[in-house]
């Protein structure tokens, strides 16, 4: 059997039994990359001989009996954003070209303490800002279903990577749907947690209020299984949530009975595919046949999410992005002094993206703008969380499109800012709820890009998530064959 | 477009964010935050009078650390990433205020 | 005659609280770290870095807080304030504006006005938390700046007042009063020449009996009372004489140059004042509860006001003493426990404020840092009134016990310093000297009182200083009577 057809928690499997080693599947990846690389540009930074120096330890160790969870001696790869000890930590932009960070993001640590072995950092859009991958400072990335497309962003790097083999599981971050879009639109499995369930330490903070680390992998089971083991209490994070609950590997079941779940109309409307809507429709069927309850309902205030995102976004981005300055780290250009050094570094070392979100969250903050943008923002995002609030109290989980369509051309969609920001349209309000969100694939267009099915379920309610995700993609596989 | 931005408050802006905008980057800049700001208006239509601003999602209070020395010495590793360092310091270039 | 002003003022005082870690992370905040080893990657700056708050600053704050007669505000959480400088790793320092720990405060001061003392209440306006910056070095030699964030993150309040002063007097004594408390609690050691207390002053003139406020000014750069008192005196007459000359005086922050004597504006025009502030979504917001309310409370000593009080009905001691024992927290103490074991209190005072405070002005030394116990002080007091050691000699005693906490009672035995009082060997020692000085009786006799302080000391010599000098003054006259 091609090694590189193995989900992460199989070839895990595959090598605790002896069927091959943790080289032997780097070697695989690495021949992958060889081939494919050049044309999808999935990563940004390749660490070749580090990853098998610590495949070779890592199967010693698995031998030794030392490292026993399904996840050991997997090939991981990871968004740029996310700090890895010693690798190039970029955010794809020149701003960080040369920037190794001192110290491992949790996420990190608990993946290596699992026995996975890191190959490399995925691109992505610069500081994750945008929904295309195209605003990154190194190039643009494929979409594996068809090169002349997106993958989709901002964690378009790892949701490629994924999707062709580059690797077998890989980290991504979520603020306004930057796992599951990208997830969508490469056909893979990708997850955003309830906020504050994976340490945000060491993740390049976008809109710290929003971001949360998640999986993007080949499969429902392989996603339970990295986040059961990245997510974790970080006294480090103080807004790391203790909850006892993320054995979510124990919710992999196929079984929806009874489950009510919720399809808001307000996804259905204008503006979506109506290839998009029918294949979303079509797994919703499926979820019904295994006796899962649907009902129809008005979720309300979807159209103002994106606004009060883009604000609360932009207001915090502004500051977090501050520090990049050219004093401690990074790119700096040459000035004679102090100020002008600091905005030659920066007009210089950020993409227009990113200036055009750090002028607008510095303007909803300033003095006269602050009450009327950036507090009415919170305002609107308090009804939004109360909106959600009621649809959980009558359903179990909320299923609509990932995206409202498929993954656009190269290259159309950075044109026009408030068009691609209206791509998030569906995935955006997980975000400033908190709640947790999955995209699974439900088939593909007539171009042959996949759609992405989104399930959003109510604040700690992963286990409901991942337990309809696997029934559906279960259900769906059986059904294909 | 109701948001007519003005060089004023666009060179304001860039100000406070410390970038440096070309002429042309200013005019597109200008027309950004314009359609933007016009995007966030829609948020007017949504009475808010009786709502509190939301920050926090979650009722958590009080995350502390206890008073005890942990870190040791990290210069030399934090020094790494400097673009220019002197006697274990950051160096960069002095301000005429 | 020119017109009367009246000066208003109103203090922005920085404490560094007496943490032993930083706000936001476990770096030590001890002073005087070889540049940057005091450093992490939250106090860096460093990008993905997370802050997590030290309990200790909330109890200090909000113990300063209750001290100052403040309400707490039980919900309470942190802000960014944004604005880029170097010392400022994240180019946001975190502080508290829409909902800071305390609001609303007094405190009380005693100013001398013509021959009698008398208070008034300063209003505290509020009291927050925040970081420290870094420090910024000016390298002359390579034309640049260094920066060292040893200091960054470490934790202060901001203690604002109204603008209740009307002199530099007044300032002063408000100043002494807010380090005296804060001190007392143990919260800071309140050095201003290290920087652990900084006061900035605002400070606007306008013509006496008016009440509408005039445009104020804010100092910076004043790290010693007698700093502020020059620079308070020194805009006074600046903004008068602009006032005079019917110019108006400018909002604006400037920066004292004591040498000079004079002030300039701070800050160039490249600083829009505008920080943006906006509650900081890495940390969660503050409870603090009725319950941890009380524990703070019941940690809280007595503090000075009330102490002074007790002074005066426990022990009737001067007004002069009592100020002065109860200005340093470490002398109140030494001299609480040394009245504890009896010794009597006005003879405690007189030692601790004549010979304890000439030694730590002589030596350059706090009161901190005395070394002598308490019970050892007793233990002198006991031999000096018991007449065991003369004056003198308990005085040597006392400079040996200052510097190495000897057991006095110990030392005097060790050293044969006991008063003689055999009478026979004094009479004999004293009939000696005299014959040996006959031209000295003569002048004495002849009327030179002089000459009696010669004969003593001769015979004090004669003794190894270990007479009483009464009793050899009482010998020396009955023995030259003609």
């Amino acid at each position: 059997m091609d090694s590189l057809t193995y989900t992460a928690t199989g070839l895990g499997k595959a090598i605790k039994e002896g069927r091959l080693t943790a080289v032997q599947a780097l070697e695989a990846v690495f021949a992958r990359i060889e081939e494919s690389e050049e044309l999808y540009h999935c990563y940004v930074t390749l660490e070749r001989e580090k990853a098998f120096e610590r495949a070779a330890a890592v199967q010693k160790k698995i031998e030794a009996g030392e490292l026993t969870g399904p996840l050991a001696g997997v090939p991981f790869a990871i968004k740029d954003n996310i700090c890895t000890e010693g690798i190039p930590t970029t955010c794809s932009s020149k701003i960080l070209q040369n920037f190794v960070p001192v110290f491992d993001a949790e996420a990190i640590l608990k993946l290596k303490q699992a026995g996975a072995v890191i190959i490399g950092k995925t691109n992505m859009d610069e500081f994750a800002m945008g929904s295309t991958t195209e605003t990154s400072y190194f190039g643009v990335t494929k979409n594996p279903s068809n090169p002349a497309h997106v993958p989709g962003g901002s964690s378009g790097g790892s949701a490629a990577a994924v999707a062709a083999g580059e690797c077998f599981a890989a980290l991504g971050s979520d603020t306004g749907g930057s796992i599951r879009q990208p997830a969508s639109y490469c056909g893979v499995v990708g997850m955003k947690p309830t906020y504050g369930t994976v340490s945000r330490y060491g993740l390049i903070a976008y809109g710290s209020s929003l971001d949360q680390i998640g999986p993007l992998t080949k499969d429902v089971t392989d996603c339970a299984a990295v986040l059961e083991t990245i997510s974790s209490h970080d006294p480090k994070d103080s807004t790391s949530m203790e909850r006892g609950d993320t054995d979510f590997s124990a919710a992999l079941l196929e079984d929806v009975q009874g489950m009510r779940i919720g399809i808001p109309r307000d996804y259905f409307g204008e503006g979506l595919d109506p290839q998009v809507k029918a294949a979303v429709l079509k797994a919703a069927k499926v979820l019904e046949k295994k006796g899962a309850l649907l009902e129809e309902f008005d979720l309300s205030l979807v159209e103002y999410a994106i606004p009060a995102y883009y604000t609360i976004a932009a207001a915090e981005a502004s500051s977090n992005l501050e520090r990049f300055d050219g004093v401690k780290y990074g790119y700096r250009a040459d000035a004679e002094e102090l100020h002008a050094m600091y905005k030659k570094t920066r007009s210089e070392g950020f993409g227009p993206e990113v200036k055009r979100r750090i002028l607008l969250g510095s303007f909803v903050l300033s003095s006269g703008y602050y009450d009327a943008y950036y507090l009415k923002a919170l305002r609107v995002k308090a009804l939004i969380k109360k909106a959600f609030d009621a649809a959980f109290a009558k359903y179990d989980l909320i299923l609509g499109p990932t995206a409202p369509a498929t993954a656009p051309k190269l290259g159309e969609s950075l044109a026009d800012p408030i068009k691609m920001y209206l791509g998030d349209i569906y995935t955006i309000a997980v975000n400033l709820a908190g709640l947790p969100g999955i995209s699974v694939p439900c088939g593909k267009d007539d171009k042959g890009l996949p759609i992405g099915l989104q399930l959003i379920g109510d604040c700690f309610q992963e286990k409901t998530l991942i337990r309809a995700a696997y029934t559906y993609e279960q259900t769906a596989k059986q059904e294909g064959n | 477009m109701a948001n007519e931005i003005s060089d004023k408050t666009i060179e304001y802006a860039a100000a406070l964010a410390k970038l440096e905008l070309s002429g042309e980057e200013k005019e597109q800049a200008k027309k950004d935050m314009g359609r933007m700001l016009d995007y966030i208006d829609q948020l007017n239509e949504l009475d808010t009078s009786q709502v509190e601003p939301l920050c926090h999602l979650f009722p958590v209070r009080n995350v502390f650390r206890e008073d005890v020395v942990v870190n040791g010495d990290e210069s030399e590793k934090l020094l790494k990433n400097a673009p220019e360092q002197k006697d274990n310091m950051f160096a960069v270039p002095r301000t005429f205020d | 005659m020119a017109k009367q002003y009246e000066t208003v003022i109103g203090l922005e005082v920085h404490v560094e609280l007496a943490t032993k870690t930083k706000i936001f992370c476990a770096c030590s905040t001890a002073f005087g770290g070889a540049p940057n080893t005091h450093t992490c990657p939250v106090c860096t700056g460093m990008p993905g870095a997370l802050p997590v708050l030290n309990r200790q600053v909330v109890e200090y704050a909000a113990a300063v807080g209750m001290a100052a007669n403040c309400q707490i505000t039980r919900d309470c959480r942190f802000d960014r304030k944004n604005y880029f400088y170097p010392d400022n790793p994240q180019n946001y320092q975190i502080s508290q504006l829409y909902l800071p720990i305390c609001r609303d405060g007094w405190i009380e001061i005693s100013v001398p006005e013509k021959e009698k003392t008398v208070t008034k209440k300063i209003r505290i306006h509020e009291i927050h938390m925040e970081e420290d910056a870094g420090k910024l070095i000016h390298d002359e030699w390579e034309d640049c700046s260094l920066v060292d964030y040893n200091r960054s993150g470490v934790p202060l309040i901001e203690i604002v007042s109204e603008p209740d002063m009307r002199s530099a007097q007044e300032v002063i004594a408000y100043l002494e009063e807010l380090r005296l408390m804060i001190q007392y609690l143990g919260a800071s050691d309140c050095k201003l020449q290290e920087g652990s207390m900084r006061a900035d002053v605002n400070l606007s003139v306008r013509e006496a009996g008016s009440e509408a406020f005039g445009t104020r000014t804010e100092m910076k750069n004043l790290n010693s009372f007698s700093a502020i008192a020059r620079a308070i005196d020194g805009e006074r007459e600046r903004q008068i004489d602009l006032l005079e000359a019917g110019e108006q005086v400018v909002q604006e922050t400037r920066r004292w140059d004591d040498e000079k004597g004079e002030s300039y504006p701070m800050r160039s025009k490249e600083d829009a004042q505008d920080y943006r502030y906006f509650p900081d979504p890495d940390l969660t917001p503050l409870h603090i509860s009725e319950e941890w309310l009380a524990q703070i409370r019941a940690k809280q000593p007595e503090l000075p006001a009330k102490k002074r009080l007790r002074y005066k009905e426990e022990f009737s001691l001067p007004d002069y003493d009592i100020r002065m024992l109860t200005n340093s927290k470490a002398m109140a103490d030494i001299f609480e426990e040394t009245a504890a074991l009896g010794a009597q209190p006005k003879k405690i005072s007189n030692w601790l404020l004549g010979e304890t405070l000439r030694l730590l002005k002589e030596k350059e030394m706090e009161p901190e840092d005395i070394t002598f116990s308490p019970r050892h002080l007793a233990g002198l007091i006991e031999l000096a009134e018991n007449k065991v050691i003369n004056s003198s000699v308990a005085k040597d005693v006392f400079e040996v016990m200052f510097a190495s906490d000897v057991d006095p009672k110990q030392y005097v035995e060790e050293k044969g310093l006991k008063m003689v009082n055999d009478e026979n060997a004094l009479r004999k020692t004293v009939e000696e000297v005299i014959a040996q000085n006959p031209k000295s009786v003569e002048d004495y006799r002849s009327g030179k009182e002089k000459a009696l302080g010669f004969l003593m000391g001769q015979t004090m010599k004669a003794m190894k200083g270990k007479a009483d000098p009464a009793a050899v003054n009482q010998l020396l006259r009955e023995l030259l009577k003609p």
